[in-house]
């Protein structure tokens, strides 16, 4: 049994250490501040290769535009949840926001392979084309995540790996949504299968790297 | 809830007097101060860096952190232990209170979390404890050794233990336990503020006594 007294000591050394502190701002701005940088990305990509190939796809394999509008819907829902769930305090339940649109980007992408014909403006990848697929979405992914972890630093995730998980899933499927810009193969199984061996990678990579990262912020924290 | 009742209030008396509504900004600040929502005031007063709301805040907390121990199931020798632990982790946290929020929901996240490492942490050490008493067993020198060595050995042991704590830690130790310095000359020394050598002493003589109490 500790002091009595000794929780009133530490009280008084805390005190005597305050000093005025910026406050968080709150998840949904934090996430914007995010969805900038992806945003940024995303400018200079359409720069590069202009929007119309892009939209020709789409008006011509509605299926492409839905499983593309899906990869941004996950990456914008699994960021805001990453930032709520790294506020103590904040419920669980959160980690499911992803889970909807994730399910329209893999059900649109899972259609895809089922036309029976090609895409305009696409032809069907090589196996070489489709692992280029991999380096886009893994080397975007990383510096995304590298950023949201930082991001999440100042933060107190108290669940690290659940909150790397969906810092994996943002950053995949924020580069899934910056691949739609300059992809010029249409949906099928070699390429839909890189896609998400890509996601993979980088989901398993964050839990395991970006959940230490977090775990030990957190333990740093007592 | 009590918000909503009190500006219900304020629009009747608006309506039979035109003093009603100075008077009802009176009554409307003890409706709004049930303990939480006082707690909530405090926090948000301390991350402007008052001290006396912040204290305050603290003291009030560590009734509601030894229940979210107790919830969880922690030892009653241990309680204090969670409940320094998540004082220390409100103090470096702080600024993730929103003072919109609930400010019980976001300590007992955090109580909660120093709960469940405080009983991982002891589980650890009761498995390290049976291994020694095992290792103490079998020395067969143990009862031979005079008083003198065994003092050396526990000295050897603590200055072991002090060497792999985290810098600021050691640094503490050794300027106001060794060197006995005041703290104002180990704070003139290090660069440190008081309350940073204070908060580095008592977290360095917690984790010795765990060290200690665990390898004896």
């Amino acid at each position: 049994m500790a002091d009595p007294r000794a929780h009133d000591r530490l009280i008084a050394a805390l005190g005597a250490e305050l000093a005025p502190v910026r406050r968080l701002r709150p998840p949904w701005l934090r996430t914007l501040g995010w969805l900038a940088v992806v945003a940024a990305i995303a400018v200079i990509l359409l720069d590069r290769y202009g929007s119309a190939p892009m939209l020709a796809r789409w008006a011509g394999a509605p299926d492409l535009g839905w499983a593309g509008l899906g990869a941004g819907l996950t990456a914008i829902a699994a960021a805001w949840a990453a930032f709520a769930l790294a506020v103590p305090g904040r419920r669980t339940t959160w980690a499911w926001l992803p889970l909807a649109p994730a399910l329209l980007w893999i059900g649109a992408s899972g259609l895809g392979c089922l036309r029976e014909w090609v895409a305009p403006a696409t032809h069907v990848a090589s196996a070489h084309e489709a692992g280029d697929c991999v380096f886009f979405i893994i080397g975007f992914s990383l510096p995304l995540s590298a950023l949201l972890i930082a991001l999440l630093r100042r933060a107190c995730p108290l669940r690290p790996v659940l909150t790397a998980v969906l810092v994996g899933l943002a950053s995949a499927a924020a580069s899934a949504s910056l691949l739609e810009i300059c992809h010029a193969f249409d949906a099928a199984a070699t390429d839909l299968l890189m896609h998400a061996l890509a996601v993979a990678v980088v989901v398993a990579l964050n839990a395991a790297l970006g959940g230490r990262l977090l775990s030990a912020h957190v333990r740093r924290a007592a | 809830m009590q918000g909503l009742t009190a500006t219900g209030t304020l629009v009747l008396d608006d309506r039979s007097s035109p003093w009603a509504s100075v008077e009802s900004t009176v009554p409307a600040e003890p409706a709004s101060d049930t303990p939480e929502r006082r707690r909530a005031a405090w926090m948000a007063a301390a991350q402007a860096g008052d001290r006396r709301a912040y204290e305050r805040v603290l003291a009030d907390s560590v009734a509601l952190i030894r229940a979210v121990a107790r919830r969880q199931g922690v030892a009653h020798d241990q309680l204090d232990d969670v409940v320094q632990e998540t004082l220390l982790t409100v103090h470096r946290v702080r600024h993730t209170y929103d003072p919109t929020r609930s400010y019980d929901a976001w300590l007992a996240a955090l109580a909660s979390r120093r709960a469940i490492d405080g009983m991982r942490r002891s589980g650890r050490q009761a498995h390290r404890e049976v291994g020694d008493e095992r290792a103490v067993a079998l020395h067969p020198d143990e009862q031979d050794a005079s008083a003198e060595s065994e003092r050396a050995q526990q000295a050897r042991r603590l200055r072991a233990a002090i060497d792999e704590l985290p810098p600021g830690q050691r640094e503490a130790v050794e300027q106001l336990g060794l060197k006995e310095l005041s703290l104002n000359e180990a704070a003139a020394r290090t660069g440190r503020s008081t309350g940073a050598l204070k908060v580095n002493l008592h977290r360095a003589l917690k984790a010795l006594r765990g060290r200690i109490h665990g390898d004896d």
